[in-house]
């Protein structure tokens, strides 16, 4: 009989009795109570200080008794998506549980979007939506949507609770499997019937989760097998992923790049979880990462990926990506490891735990064999940094260069600041030209690539980081696609700062027509900028909604604009830079080619023969 | 392509079977044949699931019934070392003429008669899946009017039970 569960540690080792312990820590057996009380002392014992979340029909008995919470800040959002991008963006940038509330149908599924975002990236999320009475439930009834049915391929999981007396077990549960794990987003459905109910209230509650086993313990066998091949590798890299980032083993990670003096990468969501500043950094890897980064993986004979997915955006072709590495991947989540890329050194394990077992280990080869020889492979790395920094050439119609700009405000803000980004070249540019040194001081939708993100994520970053100053790098396209969030923003005093990288364009949809599409430009147009008629005037909409407005058209005007955005908290602030909608992400591996064959430039690509 | 058989303990709850089937064909695996049922413990039911796939996306497709929340437990039973049972009724034309002949093969098949109206009979049988494909290749000739089968029920061969550790992960959670 074949168990084909090939975790190394066994799932059912773990077969401990668990509880919510409650952050708070009271206990209350069978107080009396209605189920919408319920939910909130539910919430407030799971330990939620705040809420993204916008009231209706079916959760209206919820709102009653969340207005009395001494504890949970509940904020209006204008959108559900965006009131779920805002949790996310708060779980990114605290690592707590993101919390949003929304009612039955047309509120419940404009959560789908940030539930997908989330599930995509790992984001601990928790989505409690009101449902029609269970009366009502499978009648079509007024705002019904079978949003459990909906949701269940882009969530870890999902309730629908009809009996009010399963709250406080459900929600214990949803949090523990948000953010335990891979961490990921957990719909509750409440049918307002439940919450009308009276219903008793106990705290803590026994979770009953009988297949529900994370593995965090990495197995000792297969961290030895690593140690062994990492401490005998000519060509290692670290292919850092966001995994890092949610396991907070960044840290940790530090002492392993010393130890290995491999080479590093991070992925698109692990920009900061090595400081950008480590010698041994190369960069992002990817479509768009630098060529120092995407050739190291080629030439690679160890590939050490830690947390990351060989995301096709990373591998390009999967076939010809890293040819000749030996792969090591240590991954929360078993289903991740040998996905895509066939392994030789699986590890099933929190990363922290992880690499805390692997330093040692290594440090116990170099102690049997010596430390590895990586003198040609750093000056081969090293001849890639000098011939193909990143870089930009300047714009040649009068525009803002963006890559400049972006620059500019990380140099300005610096790396206590937090940075979100939407989706598109904003948010490659973002990821390329400013400088990470922390980790979770980058957030983006990475792997669903949700425009529209940044405004409601750098909100809810704001919230549960008041006192660091909070980017929103956003396109024009992007940013009118929520940016109804800065009325949230300035009327509850959460005064982020929107950077408009205006091309008045879609623009990396526009680069795609440029180098695909004959410069045909089907619907890219946006008319935001650039002599056209501005619909809309970013700078009056700032404006309409209570924030501050600033157009930068010239160079010399770009950093007085982000100082004087510095200076005001009292209020949002929307800088319009009008850059040049011909400016392109650089490098850059075309979809579905090897990334041997990445340009650096238009038409430039690496010749590697002269230099193996 | 090479058939596989899972027995996938799952909780006894609503939803369940969804999220189990919903995952086959999100991940685009093509299920062959299915059968849900109870087990000795009211909190477990098994869903015995035969799938055709390749030996790399069969782990990949378990190890993601493995992620969900509800699903306890996932054994492969080759069939080497399990019993692997179907059951089939099915409705034939038997009139006076050919009535004899129809009953010589039940009798054959070792199945049973379970309804006897002028024109047809309903057959029971059990068996595996080539002893049951041979049965109705014989009584084809005689008129098959419906067949309705079931999906594949297996067990492994043995002492051993799967369900007893599952449970008592479901108490001891």
């Amino acid at each position: 009989m074949v168990q084909p569960n090939p975790t190394p540690a066994q799932v059912a080792a773990r077969t401990a009795s668990r509880s919510a312990d409650g952050a708070t820590g009271r206990t209350v057996s069978g107080e009396e109570v209605t189920g919408a009380e319920s939910i909130v002392r539910s919430l407030e014992s799971v330990g939620v200080e705040n809420v993204f979340g916008i009231p209706g029909g079916a959760i209206l008995p919820l709102y009653d008794p969340l207005m009395d919470s001494k504890q949970i800040r509940h904020v209006l959002v204008r959108h559900e998506q965006g009131g779920g991008h805002a949790a996310q963006g708060y779980a990114h940038a605290t690592g707590k549980v993101g919390v949003t509330m929304a009612t039955s149908g047309p509120g419940a599924t404009n959560l789908v979007t940030p539930l997908a975002d989330a599930h995509m990236d790992s984001v601990p999320l928790v989505a409690i939506t009101g449902q029609v009475a269970q009366s009502l439930i499978g009648t079509d009834g007024f705002q019904e949507a079978d949003i459990v049915g909906i949701t269940m391929p882009i969530t870890k999981h999902s309730y629908l609770v009809t009996d009010p007396a399963e709250i406080p077990r459900t929600i214990a549960e949803a949090f523990h499997i948000a953010s335990t794990g891979r961490p990921g987003p957990v719909l509750v459905d409440i049918a307002k019937s439940a919450m009308q109910a009276t219903t008793e209230f106990s705290w803590p509650q026994d979770l009953a989760l009988p297949g529900y086993h994370p593995v965090t313990k990495p197995h000792a066998k297969q961290i030895r097998e690593a140690a062994k091949l990492l401490a005998t590798a000519r060509r290692p890299v670290l292919y850092v992923g966001g995994g890092v980032i949610r396991s907070g083993a960044s840290e940790a990670l530090r002492r392993l790049v010393d130890t290995s003096g491999a080479a590093v990468v991070t992925t698109l969501t692990a920009r900061g979880a090595v400081p950008d500043s480590h010698p041994q950094h190369l960069g992002m890897p990817g479509m768009h990462g630098t060529v120092p980064a995407v050739a190291a993986l080629q030439k690679a004979d160890l590939v050490v990926a830690l947390g990351a997915r060989f995301d096709d955006r990373v591998t390009g072709r999967l076939s010809s990506f890293a040819p000749g590495a030996a792969v090591v991947h240590a991954d929360i989540d078993p289903a991740e490891i040998g996905k895509n890329r066939p392994v030789d050194v699986p590890i099933v394990g929190d990363l922290r735990e992880v690499i805390a077992d692997l330093v040692p280990a290594l440090e116990a080869e170099h102690a049997k064999g010596g430390k590895p020889d990586l003198a040609a492979w750093w000056h081969q790395l090293d001849t890639w940094r000098e011939t193909y920094p990143l870089g930009y050439s300047p714009t040649d119609d009068g525009h803002l260069s963006p890559q400049h700009v972006i620059s500019r405000l990380g140099e300005l803000a610096g790396p206590d600041a937090i940075y979100a980004a939407g989706v598109g070249q904003h948010q490659m540019w973002a990821a390329q030209f400013i400088r990470y040194e922390r980790p979770r001081t980058w957030l983006n939708s990475a792997g669903l690539g949700t425009m529209g993100f940044a405004v409601p994520a750098a909100m809810g970053a704001k919230v549960g980081e008041p006192d660091r100053e909070v980017w929103a790098i956003d396109g024009d396209g992007c940013f009118q696609m929520t940016n109804q969030e800065l009325a949230t923003c300035a009327i509850n005093d959460i005064p982020i700062k929107v950077a408009l990288i205006n091309n008045s364009s879609l623009g990396m949809v526009r680069q795609w027509q440029t180098l695909f599409y004959d410069e045909r430009y089907s619907n890219t147009d946006l008319h935001t900028g650039h002599g056209t008629r501005r619909i809309p005037d970013f700078v009056k909409l700032a404006d309409a909604y209570g924030c501050e407005g600033i157009r930068v058209e010239r160079e010399d005007e770009v950093d007085a604009a982000i100082k004087r955005a510095q200076e005001i908290d009292d209020r949002p602030v929307v800088i319009d830079f009008q850059v040049s909608r011909d400016a392109m992400v650089w490098p850059m591996v075309a979809a579905g080619v090897p990334n041997d064959d990445i340009q650096y430039a238009r038409g430039i690509s690496p010749a590697w023969d002269r230099e193996d | 392509m090479s058939r596989h058989t899972l027995s996938v303990l799952v909780e006894n709850k609503p939803g369940v079977l969804t999220r189990v089937t919903a995952l086959f064909a999100r991940r685009a695996f093509n299920i062959h044949s299915l059968a849900v049922g109870p087990t000795e413990h009211e909190e477990i039911s098994r869903i015995t699931v035969v799938v055709d796939v390749e030996e790399h996306p069969l782990e990949h497709v378990t190890k993601q019934l493995n992620k969900l929340i509800n699903v306890i437990k996932i054994v492969e039973l080759d069939p080497e070392s399990s019993v692997q049972r179907e059951l089939l009724l099915v409705k034939v034309r038997a009139d006076q003429a050919t009535r004899a002949g129809v009953l010589e093969v039940v009798d054959l098949f070792r199945a049973h008669v379970v309804d006897v109206v002028p024109d047809t009979v309903v057959i029971e049988a059990t068996g595996t899946a080539a002893k049951l494909s041979a049965l109705l290749g014989a009584l084809e000739p005689y008129g098959v009017r419906e067949i309705v089968k079931s999906g594949t029920l297996a067990v492994g061969r043995g002492s051993r039970s799967i369900t007893d550790r599952a449970l008592e992960r479901v108490r001891t959670a």
